[in-house]
């Protein structure tokens, strides 16, 4: 099968009014010797049908989601999306778009953008988001790049929160590869006092990766009080409930907003939002989208603050980010204007409310201790008591067809409870614990 | 706080309304060079969102996503044999990304030799983030201007390379639509002096079967899966940015790769022996690696190498109907896209490439890339893909044939283009002095 619209006699008729006899005369600057001289030994060339047929083959090997009953988080949830968002994302005007470079042609993405920055702002509390990074990870080794050059290259050293997701520290530990930042990692009660005036910026989970909301506002105080920047990395769902970071100080906030309104698609793609104060807005990467006015007066939105940006600075540019995750973005702007402030508070009060539940059920069977003593939204992390391995108990349950949270260690297991389980699985889960301990 | 949550009807209605003030490739034409706007076949729409692949975790045991193991083991290969390289990782989350990447990569195998090199050297035709690249790698920029043939000049690059150079970045074909007829000799300098070839590979879409990238002599290569394998630009993205790789430079790419157990045939995730690490959490943009799987199924290998002639066939078609009206740049056999220049109706009718650009909006096409690639003045980079239609390539044709005209008869009208858009020319300048960039009253 193949995609094309152009017939073999329209080719034919396009090679001569080109002047060449056949395809092979327009190729003669590649040299003979490197031309390929079989086909690719690549499978396909299925009809739809047959394909469908394949992928649906193969999709039906996994177990999915909807077949699980998943206490899963770390950072990637299973959240409900409702139906309108996704009829919203197939809208070829939509997806088939490239970056909206003609503003003319484009002011539809650039409104949905320019809708999802106001509301990734009033979320967080700052003044200014850009239009999306790749994922979280990204957009915190980004932020901590971006606290190196805040301070005009002086300090350099990145004091990362032990407690932050333990793969966006792998991340951060591969871009400090470069010689660009150092990166610290310190444990949260540490932080304070590790700041010194080599410090570009500290940053910290809220709730951190095991779900505990730590006392971010202290800390903040005192990396300003040394001259120094601080990062949140931020569950954006949590937002709705707790005192927004931008309330508490913070110069940038980033995080992954897969959770409003994007499938957990095996982890990508999701959506990085990257917020600061007016004060860092030059030395943001990405794209940003801005309010102005056409010829005629009319009000329109166009790309803003491009000289920073790789296609116009190349290598003075703030990061090298051109493709990003506008539909993510198109897709959790679209959630947030649906679901609005109200429907956003009552969706996670209840996601709270079961976790809570669900978290006191499983410390009255005897098996579990909470893994500290912090306030936590909806995931926490568990200790088990028992003598063995936890992932003994974890497979059992799977087995079952639950996907019973995260393992972190041997004895340690992080549990997320979104708005999507109802009373009866979250009881069905507590009574198969039991019998798998 | 968020304002009040709206009705389902209330929310479908103001997307309808910014869906009519947008234009994609379902809309008409978007000749944009290097980006290829190829049409986004909607089969890959519904398999990405089959509930096998969007509602995985990706915390799930191996043992419950062999599916979706197996197809990154299988697009991991597809993608190596494309190219012509032995091992793919398919983290990255776009082409950028891949780059950096791969250019981490090359600067763990320096490192492992016991020096990480100061400069990478690209040509003046190269895309912005190659050089944004270099500098997120920590890497110093060293720009090698085009000969007249619009191609590197070998003795220059000689004279350029010695051991503090990392690599050398190519695109190939580069920008200009050329292919780089030296390659092999160029490949052959660069290794000479100990530093490694990475090739750009956005204008992968004119190779496809005809011709491979690690058959030439490069030792790493980024795929921009957006633009070669038919997943949607998105507004801007999500796309996916593949990276393959030689032999040689196999052991430091991002972990996990997908492996298959030569006994079972069961896939796991493995991770090299000298990994530089994660540039992402979790795999990849997986939604965007299923679309593209679901494609090359699709195409397989004759539908590949169909799609690349037909792509370098009307590029080469438009080049040949605008030539007359057009200064074209390097006017011979052009791969997937070609450059030409508006420096002829700038200079008799006070038109400019921008103007021209605006006006093809009110006649419905999508402009090309203008201003770019830099070394060409007034520039347009157009490449039509092998999805238009004749009777398309023809219309635009005269669209191009009557804006030349305009520019002789009523500048003004160009001047003061678009006419007959949502908006019309915007003032950015504005935008960027009284900033707003969101609705915070």
């Amino acid at each position: 099968m193949d995609y094309l619209s152009i017939q073999p006699e329209q080719r034919t008729l396009m090679l001569d009014a080109i002047g060449v006899a056949d395809f092979d005369e327009l190729i003669g600057e590649i040299p003979e010797s490197i031309r390929l001289d079989r086909e690719l030994e690549i499978g396909g060339g299925l009809d739809e049908l047959e394909l469908s047929r394949f992928m649906r083959s193969l999709a039906s090997k996994n177990i999915n989601c909807t077949q699980l009953i998943s206490f899963a988080g770390a950072g990637c949830y299973d959240h409900y999306i409702p139906s309108c968002i996704d009829h919203i994302l197939r809208k070829p005007e939509f997806f088939t778009a490239y970056t909206p470079y003609q503003p003319e042609f484009s002011q539809g993405t650039l409104q949905a953008i320019f809708e999802y920055q106001t509301s990734i702002c009033i979320l967080t509390g700052m003044q200014v988001a850009n239009a999306s990074m790749y994922d979280g990870a990204t957009a915190l080794a980004e932020a901590a790049l971006m606290t190196v050059r805040a301070s005009r290259n002086k300090r350099t050293e990145i004091l990362a929160s032990q407690t932050l997701h333990p793969q966006y520290l792998e991340v951060l530990d591969t871009y400090a590869l470069s010689g660009l930042m150092q990166v610290r990692v310190v444990s949260f009660e540490d932080l304070a006092e590790a700041i010194d005036e080599n410090t570009a910026s500290i940053l910290v989970g809220y709730p951190n990766f095991i779900g505990a909301i730590e006392n971010i506002a202290s800390v903040i105080t005192s990396a300003h009080e040394k001259g120094s920047l601080a990062v949140v990395c931020a569950n954006p769902m949590m937002l709705a409930l707790l005192d927004s970071p931008g309330s508490l100080g913070a110069d940038i906030v980033v995080g992954e907003a897969q959770c409003f309104g994007n499938p957990q698609s095996f982890g990508g793609p999701g959506l990085g939002y990257f917020a600061a104060t007016d004060k860092l807005m030059r030395l943001m990467p990405g794209r940003i989208v801005g309010r102005t006015t056409d010829v005629d007066g009319k009000d329109g939105f166009v790309l803003t603050l491009s000289t920073r940006e790789q296609h116009i600075r190349r290598e003075k540019a703030t990061s090298n980010i051109c493709s990003n995750h506008a539909l993510n973005a198109l897709a959790a702007g679209a959630y947030l204007r649906y679901v609005g402030g109200d429907g956003l508070l009552e969706i996670a009060l209840t996601c709270v409310q079961k976790a809570h539940r669900l978290s006191s059920e499983l410390m009255s069977t005897g098996l579990f201790e909470p893994a500290y003593e912090d306030e936590y939204g909806y995931e926490f992390a568990l200790t088990y008591l028992g003598e063995h391995k936890l992932e003994k108990i974890y497979n059992t349950l799977v087995e079952q067809r639950f996907l019973p949270g995260v393992l972190i260690d041997d004895k340690t297991i992080l549990i997320a409870v979104t708005e999507k389980r109802t009373e009866e699985e979250i009881d069905a889960f507590v009574k198969a614990v039991r019998h798998a301990a | 706080m968020l304002p009040r949550g709206r009705s389902e009807l209330e929310v479908m209605r103001h997307y309808q309304e910014l869906a009519d003030l947008n234009f994609g490739v379902d809309s008409g034409m978007y000749p944009l060079g290097s980006c290829t706007m190829k049409y986004n076949p909607r089969i890959n729409e519904d398999m990405c969102r089959l509930d096998g692949f969007a509602t995985l975790h990706p915390t799930q045991p191996e043992s419950t996503v062999q599916g979706a193991l197996q197809l990154m083991f299988e697009l991991q290969s597809d993608l190596a044999e494309i190219s012509g390289f032995e091992a793919t990782t398919l983290q990255p989350a776009a082409g950028a990304h891949g780059e950096y990447t791969a250019l981490m990569v090359i600067r763990a195998a320096h490192v492992a030799h016991g020096d990480a090199r100061k400069v990478v050297i690209i040509p003046d035709t190269a895309h912005g983030t190659n050089p944004a690249t270099v500098t997120l790698c920590g890497y110093q920029v060293i720009s090698i201007p085009s000969d007249e043939r619009g191609l590197v000049e070998l003795s220059e690059l000689k004279a350029m390379l010695n051991e503090d150079v990392a690599a050398f970045m190519l695109t190939n074909p580069n920008t200009l639509g050329l292919f780089e007829t030296d390659i092999l000799k160029i490949t052959e300098a660069v290794h000479a002096v100990g530093a490694y070839c990475f090739c750009d590979g956005a204008n992968l879409n004119a190779l496809l079967g005809i011709t491979r990238p690690g058959d030439m002599g490069f030792d790493a290569l980024h795929i921009n899966l957006h633009k070669t394998f038919s997943t949607p630009h998105g507004g801007g993205g999500p796309g996916a940015g593949p990276v393959c790789v030689t032999d040689e430079l196999a052991e430091f790419l991002p972990g996990p790769l997908v492996g298959q157990d030569p006994e079972d045939r069961t896939y796991h995730f493995i991770t090299p022996q000298n990994s530089i690490g994660r540039v992402k959490s979790w795999y990849g943009n997986f939604g965007v690696l299923v679309r593209a799987y679901t494609y090359i199924r699709a195409l397989g290998a004759s539908g590949l190498r169909l799609s690349a002639e037909q792509a370098v066939i009307s590029a080469n078609y438009l080049r040949t109907q605008l030539r007359d009206e057009f200064n074209v740049v390097h006017d011979r056999a052009c791969m997937h896209e070609f450059v030409m220049s508006g420096s002829r109706q700038k200079k008799e009718s006070g038109v400019r490439t921008l103007d021209m650009a605006k006006r093809l909006l009110d006649y419905g096409f999508h402009p090309p890339t203008i201003y770019f690639p830099l070394v060409v003045e007034e520039a347009m980079m157009i490449e039509p893909t092998e999805t238009e239609p004749l009777e398309t390539l023809d219309a635009f044709v005269d669209a191009m044939k009557r804006i030349a005209q305009e520019a002789i008869d009523d500048p003004e009208i160009l001047h003061s283009a678009p006419h007959d858009t949502p908006v019309r020319r915007l003032d950015e300048a504005t935008a960027c002095r009284n900033i707003i960039v969101a609705d915070l009253d």
